[in-house]
């Protein structure tokens, strides 16, 4: 048994509103500078929708993550013969097309522009070549398109559905789209890590916090291939890839990422997980229907004495078991089994997990008449998973690795969730109506108000539990941190910068 | 997994404190955006090396009660790009004046010592003006200093004031939630010199005009944590998601909680995705279906079955149990007319105010009585307005009968006329006979004629529907024609709404956004389920109730901003214009269309209900209903000086000679006549707002008649035969504005099209309050840099402005002058009385009586050479005349008092106030925005406990009801712009506002007039199901009802625009969009950038692939107005047969030019609009419809019924 520390994350997708404002938040920190102007570390998706870069799913194309080779796991990237032998050759970097080519407006000419005969306007310009430039592509470009011919159409995950399904989400009854807001996952097996040749990928001990060392970086651009979620970014005027680095000065100093204090939906939640490392290649190779499962059995008990040794053992304090015993996301991953890993036959083990979002019910369209199918009688007034507008095969795609079983349990805990409140409530739904729920949904009164609580409730304190990160010792290593403290920000060193 | 290991080598990681250096900031300052976007969000602001970096929101915000979900964080995707603006390229760093202008002042200086002579040598002179009028728009800026702009303004502000007087001079800045005390800079200078203040919550079409005729009120609507609260929510033509974003969380986190959240809307919007029910409507045919709605409640809730809390709410807090006349004959059948009034029966013919007292029947004797609340008893004797079910006379208990089925006199056959089939129908309804003065009348209750309106079957005679599934009005099965769902869908919604509502106590809500308020038949769109409702005791209840969120309307502390924003501590009455009437009038777009029934569906044999609106509009301010600037066709200044010459010694003879010279002729009213030189508007001052792009309903109109430059409209006019009493003159008049100053951060489309472009602080440079609906607490603006390179805050800007006035007055005004003002019937006082009747003097109905038959008439003094000094001081009026806001009378004297206590000091402070002195007299400073913050918190109700507790005892006298009680707990908290830098503080329980918030219960309106019996603004006091104003009956508007959606081949937006099989004719809708707050951060990078760098045309997937159009292409929008070109974005989501444009793009940015119009620049959003009025809205006189600025009147509406020809651009050309 290996314990560590792992923060991680959920996303409440019901919650999701599809703002932005979290890309924001990252961009105007981290990624408002020469080289990085594509780069959003946090992006928002509609789904169905073909993403940033686009279609950046589809492994076929981009060779992201790992694959189960017999009883070993190997990188998609590399043939069974390939390897560090091969690193000059990296055929599967999304171009400057697949993510989109940066602009900006000659906004100066409605300042300066002489007096003409007719009203100056503002071009956009290309931010790579300083020309004027026609815009197609952006970095939220099928932004709310559901029932879009060429976006939402050519979503991967709609491959598992029949052609009569596809069409149907073109059509007014099942027309529908969400949201998938994303950031970096903060792999317990990150590919990215494994595919750099320089070793200036990392994770960071005492949070599992994934960073790419701007010292170290030769960009070799193997992490950008082998993210599966092509959460890794070239900046090419450092020659330094870069990714999301989780805010950790903001987390080091008790604030929550940029990009979850902002969340105005408040969807996300941040928290410690405590997971046994040994398990990773086990977990990493569990068979599809499984990865769901292997995924919440590595997380351990935080209040199990066993566990509590074993990390202490570790060097993990008794702040961050503390943090652990009141994570947030252990509830939603662990104890309720609702939120859930984002692709996880990449099989990176990816350490950010959301709940599914509830869709409105479906629809029957009948001699130009459209009728809401809502399932009959006050009780089930609320929500259906059988007239669900999204097929759950769908979600399976995303969440579950086709296993739609596990997103079935999670959709039939929430409704339940909801009908015990309602009934508490309001007296329109009998005691039999949510007995049955409850049971159906695997539940318990005590478990409703508790999903309940955390869901609608919370403070930011109580979604963000960050766990004590020990600022002190970590400096101490390299310096006492009396004397640190005098020479604080004066730094060590330069800026990254191409060396080559 | 051997190559995966945690790193926690020191060495390895010390590059580590590269993101940490980017991370580490200087200061974080508390501010806000300035932007009319309802969030009223409070945020960090970052600054690093005195440069501010980026924002984050605030997370201090004290929670509500216990069991609401907080608040925080509060803040958008607009918001947090904020940061973008304050050192970018678009960022306006200078003044600036177009060339040709500024060429022409220096030689007119240089000519003319006298700097108003220079200027009005320029506008005399119509070459020039016509030179610099065609370039506006057309580059050719030049930076200029602020010392030659200021002579500029303050030459022709004073030349405009002499020559046609100040009421030429028209101000425009919208929403003074965003930002009070910038918006009161301006107003206040206005104000000062006797200019105009130009309103803009009507003029926005956000004014929901259902809320003044059923409540009396502009608007008022819970914060969104009472979302939570409500266990059946409805969404109607929003999209939260795009307007309410930090507001969302609400809904999500009461889902979760067990409410049911339906969503009515025709797209699947980004707020569909949210619902458990989707109900995709036709668009604009909301109102059929809660028509049918009403139907399905009413039958089996109130008729079927009776619900003791719907029976109770009705009969004490609405209009229902109401006696309303009946008159006509067995043969033709009858109509219903207005409530019977008290002072027609003997019992009661001597009361005061008996003809604004009304009656319901009584149960125990059998006999009508007369309740108290209603107007007459608000202008009549203290302490009986109030809403005990009490007889006004001998305060015996009333029982009030809702319905007269059980025990009737007789069942008579009354007339209902239905829009949609132009059909009479005739239906049984029970009546009483009432004694009066003139004979024996019938009556039936408003409930009775509301049954029979919807056709609920009572098992009485006439055209009632035998089922659901009847075909006639207004059933489940008869809504399906017009809003493509079924009847099944519609009736179980209906059952579960009112379900809900009977199990919760009226936890069933509604929100509403802009999309429905925009259609032709608005109020009546919000009739609709405010019928519902009422009768299902739904308003006035945490959790329940009307919640329309359009504009930021709420400035919490309106009291005293509204004293030193019009500057009613110096001089009254403010000059406010209604803007939709004032642009369907100066902007000539009235000239552009016929009589008004062309479009729009009145009943047969109308009165009122014809002919042109113009007319209509020149009728209603002559009757005093509606404002209209300039007022005549004098100067008014020059007519007190000749009236004083010809003898008027005092100021009743001056207003004598004014009504003698009207009733003659011989002095002519500006609407008659608009098109007049001298009736023209000559400067306009634009700021905080895009009054010429944004908001410009009929933008190319603007460019036409206001502006004189180019413009794209090909439209014909139709007017001239039309109009019978307004003069039709040719030419149009091009180009009436002398001068366009625009005063603004960015260079927006109102900026490129003024003459001079002034620099202003951004938000974050300046200190301002702000406050909103969605959220119960005020907060700062703060400056977390000085304003940057030459800009200055806009209270600055007008101080500059005032003192440059000043200082030059002496060579147009050596000593103060007399000014005329007139001004209409106002709402709030006891101008609601004033018009029985519709009677028109100009016609010799009746006499002409100012301020009961027409406007008001005031004299008044202006003191050109004080602007300044009366700018920077309270004045004694504050003291004196107390202050008053949404009826409320607040007693001033003691606080004023405290503050002249205050020392003289140098420096503004945010904790102490101070003093300044003039002419040997002391008055509480405004020297400084912080100065007047502060002064606003120090009077506010809401603010300062001592205020609440004072207003709530002038309350109880009023209401007779024990009120204090309400500002007890609260009495001593006192708040200071220091103190909310600090933190946001939560607004106190204000008798100015319908909603008590006392101990963290979430703010509701009306809660606390139903809690506490506290009457509505209305006639009857009551909410009013029924309005009897003659005018509505007219216009066939007194009940709720369903009036068809206008025929677009009617309202004459495509006649001479091209159309063939390449294009299509959708229905045009431009709903607010994801990526800027109306225009404000369209041109914003960041936003640009997360969109698709232009805000694109949404049109179907099959509609596109009928005109060979596919995603992203360029395509042009066009009608008759004029010209958009845009990208397309195709997607099944949006309906067939309409297309978005969400509002507000600019034409600023990256606009290619129009192949249609012939290669000129295209337009933006507005470019296809026109502005109309609907001329129902124009009623006054008369109860809660008299006027107030953004109160009441026509709103800017028609953008819905816009249509508009899309069809591929054939060559991209920039």
């Amino acid at each position: 048994m290996d314990i560590r520390a792992q923060v991680s994350m959920v996303f409440h997708l019901d919650k999701c509103i599809g703002c932005h404002t979290c890309s924001i938040a990252c961009k105007n920190i981290w990624t408002d500078r020469k080289g990085t102007e594509y780069m959003w570390w946090n992006n928002v998706e509609t789904k169905p929708g073909t993403g940033y870069p686009t279609t950046w799913e589809d492994q076929e194309k981009y060779k992201g993550g790992w694959v189960k080779d017999g009883d070993k796991l190997r990188l998609r990237l590399q043939g069974r013969t390939e390897g560090l032998g091969n690193i000059f050759f990296n055929p599967n970097l999304p171009t400057i097309d697949d993510y989109y080519e940066p602009w900006t407006y000659q906004y100066d000419e409605l300042f300066n522009a002489p007096e003409g005969d007719d009203q100056p306007t503002a071009r956009p310009i290309s931010l790579i070549t300083g020309k004027p430039m026609d815009i197609e592509a952006g970095p939220n470009w099928d932004d709310d398109l559901g029932g879009s011919p060429i976006y939402a159409s050519n979503d991967v995950n709609l491959e598992k559905l029949t052609d009569h399904e596809r069409e149907q989400l073109n059509e007014v009854e099942r027309l529908v789209f969400f949201y998938l807001p994303r950031i970096c996952n903060h792999c317990l097996n990150p590919s990215c890590v494994g595919a750099c040749p320089s070793g200036a990928i990392y994770k960071r001990g005492e949070d599992g916090i994934v960073l790419i060392s701007q010292e170290k970086c030769r960009a070799w651009r193997m992490c950008v291939s082998g993210c599966p979620y092509k959460k890794t970014y070239y900046n090419w005027s450092t020659g330094k890839s870069e990714k999301c680095i989780l805010c950790y000065p903001r987390l080091e100093t008790g604030q929550a990422p940029a990009c979850f204090h902002s969340c105005v939906g408040r969807i996300r939640y941040l928290g410690l997980l405590l997971y046994d490392a040994d398990r990773i290649q086990e977990t990493a190779l569990a068979d599809e229907a499984n990865l769901v499962q292997a995924q919440r059995d590595i997380i351990q008990d935080p209040f199990d004495p066993l566990i509590i040794a074993a990390a202490q053992a570790n060097g993990i304090t008794t702040q961050q078991i503390s943090a652990a015993q009141n994570s947030p996301t252990y509830k939603f991953v662990k104890k309720w089994g609702t939120a859930l890993p984002l692709h996880p036959e990449f099989r990176t083990l990816p350490q950010l997990f959301y709940v599914p979002p509830m869709l409105p019910v479906l629809g029957k369209m009948k001699d130009g008449i459209y009728d809401s199918s809502a399932v009959e009688g006050m009780g089930q007034m609320l929500n259906s998973l059988e007239k669900a507008r999204i097929p759950v095969r769908y979600m399976a795609s995303l969440f579950s690795a086709g296993n739609e079983e596990i997103i079935k349990e999670v959709y039939r805990k929430n409704i339940a969730v909801r009908l015990y409140k309602r009934a508490q409530r309001v007296k329109d739904i009998t005691a039999e109506e949510v007995q049955q729920a409850l049971a159906i949904g695997k539940t318990t009164p005590e478990e409703c108000e508790a999903i309940f609580n955390l869901t609608s409730l919370p403070t930011m304190e109580e979604r963000f539990v960050i766990p004590a990160m020990a600022r002190e010792e970590a400096i101490e290593q390299s310096l006492d941190p009396y004397t640190h403290k005098p020479a604080a920000g004066f730094g060590y060193r330069e800026a990254p910068a191409r060396r080559f | 997994m051997g190559w995966i290991q945690d790193l926690v080598d020191p060495k390895s990681r010390r590059w580590e404190e590269f993101y940490r250096n980017r991370w580490q900031h200087d200061t974080v300052v508390r501010s806000t955006h300035g932007v009319n976007c309802t969030g009223g969000c409070s945020w960090a602001v970052y600054v690093k090396d005195g440069i501010v970096t980026w924002e984050m929101q605030q997370t201090d915000y004290p929670l509500l009660e216990k069991g609401l979900p907080p608040y925080e964080p509060r803040g958008c995707q607009r918001g947090i790009s904020a940061s973008w603006y304050v050192y970018s390229p678009i960022r306006v760093k200078y003044p600036y004046i177009r060339g040709p202008l500024l060429d022409f002042w220096r030689k007119a200086k240089a000519q003319h010592s006298n700097p108003v002579e220079a200027w009005g040598s320029l506008v005399q002179d119509e070459q020039k003006r016509k030179r610099w009028q065609r370039a506006r728009g057309k580059g050719g800026f030049r930076r200029t200093t602020w010392n030659e702009v200021l002579e500029l303004v303050a030459a022709s502000t004073l030349y405009t004031a002499k020559k046609w007087g100040p009421d030429r001079i028209f101000g425009f800045a919208p929403i003074p939630a965003m930002s009070f005390v910038s918006y009161a800079g301006g107003s206040r200078f206005l104000q000062l010199i006797g200019a105009v203040n130009m309103s803009f919550y009507d003029w926005y079409a956000d004014l929901p005009n259902a809320f003044p005729e059923v409540w009396g009120d502009q608007t008022d609507v819970c914060e969104s944590a009472d979302w939570y609260n409500s266990n059946y929510i409805v969404s109607i033509a929003a999209n939260l998601n795009m307007t309410r974003t930090p507001d969302v969380h609400f809904i999500s986190e009461a889902r979760t909680n067990g409410s049911k959240f339906v969503v009515i809307s025709p797209d699947f919007s980004q707020v569909a995705k949210f619902s458990d029910m989707w109900i995709p409507v036709k668009a604009g045919q909301d109102t059929a279906l809660w028509m049918a709605v009403n139907h399905v409640i009413l039958k089996e809730f109130h008729h079927d079955r009776k619900v003791p809390y719907f029976d109770k709410y009705v009969k004490q807090y609405t209009d229902a149990p109401m006696l309303v006349e009946l008159s006509g004959d067995a043969t033709n059948g009858y109509t219903a007319g207005q409530l019977l009034r008290a002072n027609r029966l003997a019992h009661y013919a001597g009361v005061e105010n008996g003809e604004w007292k009304m009656l319901m029947m009584d149960q125990q004797s059998g006999a009508p009585k007369m309740p108290k609340g209603t107007v007459g008893f608000r202008w009549g004797e203290k302490g009986k307005w109030n809403l005990k079910l009490e007889d006004g006379l001998d305060d015996s208990k009333i029982d009030p009968v809702l319905s007269f089925l059980d025990k009737h006199d007789e069942v008579l056959k009354v007339g209902f006329y239905e829009f949609a089939s132009k059909q009479q129908m005739l239906r049984g309804v029970p009546v009483r006979y009432v004694e009066t003065a003139k004979g024996r009348v019938p009556v039936a209750t408003v409930f009775d004629l509301y049954m029979a309106h919807y056709g609920v079957d009572r098992g009485l005679p006439g055209d009632y529907a035998k089922s659901f599934d009847d075909l006639g009005p207004f059933t489940p099965a008869w809504q399906e024609q017009y809003t493509g769902i079924g009847r099944e869908t519609v009736t179980r919604f209906a059952r579960e709404f009112a379900r809900n509502a009977e199990l919760t106590g009226g936890r069933s809500m509604c929100i509403t956004g802009a999309s429905l308020n925009h259609w032709y038949s608005n109020g009546l769109a919000y009739r609709g389920p405010i019928n519902a409702m009422l009768f299902t005791g739904c308003c006035g209840v945490n959790g329940g109730g009307m919640n329309h969120y359009v504009g930021q309307e709420k400035l919490a502390p309106q009291a005293p901003w509204a004293t030193i924003a019009f500057a009613l501590d110096w001089t009254k009455p403010p000059r406010r214009q209604q803007s939709p009437t004032w642009h369907y009038v100066n902007s000539s777009q009235w000239r552009y269309e016929g009589d008004f029934t062309e479009y729009a569906a009145v009943p047969p044999n109308a009165k009122f209900a014809k002919g042109h609106a113009m007319d209509i509009e020149r009728d209603a301010v002559t009757r005093g209903w509606m404002p209209h600037y300039p007022q005549f066709d004098r100067n008014p200044l020059d007519f007190v000086r000749e009236a004083q010459a010809a003898g008027a010694k005092d100021d009743q003879a001056i207003i004598k000679s004014a009504v003698d010279q009207l009733k003659s002729g011989k002095l002519k009213f500006s609407v008659d006549d608009p098109d007049a030189e001298e009736n023209w508007p000559r400067l306009w001052i634009i700021w905080r707002g895009n009054a010429i792009m944004s908001s410009a309903k009929g933008h190319e109109f603007f460019l036409r008649h206001y502006l004189g430059t180019h413009d794209n409209a090909i439209a014909e006019e139709r007017a001239q035969g039309k109009t019978k009493k307004v003069i039709f003159r040719e030419p149009a008049p091009r180009g009436k504005m002398d001068l366009v100053i625009d005063i603004n951060f960015r260079m927006d489309t109102s900026a490129l099209y003024s003459d001079i472009v002034l620099p202003t602080a951004m938000w974050y440079e300046k200190n301002d309050l702000n406050s909103t609906d969605l959220h119960s607490f005020i907060h700062v603006l703060g400056a977390a840099v000085p304003p940057v390179w030459e800009s200055r805050s806009d209270w600055d800007v007008f101080k500059a402005f005032a003192k440059a006035v000043s200082d030059m007055a002496p060579l147009a005004f050596p000593e103060p002058v007399k000014d005329l003002v007139a001004f209409p019937l106002m709402h709030d006082t006891p101008d609601e009385i004033a018009q029985p009747q519709v009677l028109d003097w100009t016609a010799n109905e009746c006499e002409a009586i100012p301020g009961k038959t027409m406007p008001h008439l005031r004299v008044v003094t202006r003191d050109y050479a004080n602007v300044y000094n009366r700018y920077i001081t309270l004045g004694p009026g504050a003291r004196t005349d107390g202050m008053s806001a949404n009826g409320v009378q607040i007693h001033t004297e003691k606080f004023y008092d405290e503050l002249l206590q205050n020392p003289v000091a140098v420096s503004p402070d945010p904790r102490h106030m101070r003093c300044v002195e003039w002419n040997g007299q002391k008055y509480p400073s405004l020297e400084d925005a912080l100065d007047a913050c502060n002064t606003i918190l120090h009077f506010s109700p809401e603010t300062n406990g001592e205020v609440s507790h004072t207003a709530f005892e002038h309350e109880s006298e009023v209401t007779g009801l024990p009120l204090t009680k309400l500002a007890e707990d609260t009495r001593g908290v006192r708040m200071t712009f220091f103190d909310l830098t600090r933190q946001t503080r939560r607004l106190l329980t204000s008798p100015c506002w319908s909603g008590e918030t006392n101990n963290g219960r979430a703010y509701s309106a009306w809660t606390m007039n139903i809690d506490n019996l506290i009457p509505f603004r209305t006639v009857t006091g009551r909410e009013q199901l029924y309005i009897d104003h003659p005018w509505y009956i007219d216009f066939g508007e007194h009940f709720a009802s369903y009036k068809p959606k206008l025929d677009p081949h009617k309202t004459g937006d495509i006649r001479l625009s091209p159309v063939d099989d390449k294009s299509l004719i959708l229905n045009y809708i431009t709903p607010h969009g994801k990526w800027h707050i109306h225009s404000t951060y369209y041109d914003n990078l960041r936003m640009l950038t997360l969109s698709r760098g232009i805000e694109p045309c949404w049109i179907n997937d099959k509609d596109a692939a009928r005109i060979g159009i596919v995603d992203n292409q360029w395509v042009e929008v066009y009608n008759d107005n004029g010209v958009m070109v845009t990208r397309a974005a195709v997607s099944a989501r949006v309906q067939p047969g309409t297309c978005m444009i969400y509002h507000a793009p600019e034409r600023t940015i990256s606009m290619p030019k129009s192949q249609v119009r012939g290669g000129r620049r295209a337009g933006g959003h507005n470019s296809l609009t026109r502005t109309r009025i609907n001329p129902l809205q124009l009623a006054g006189g008369y109860g809660q419809f008299t006027y107030g600025f953004n109160y009441w009147g026509p709103i800017g509406i028609m953008t819905r019924d816009s249509h508009a020809v899309v069809r591929a651009l054939e060559k991209l050309e920039w």
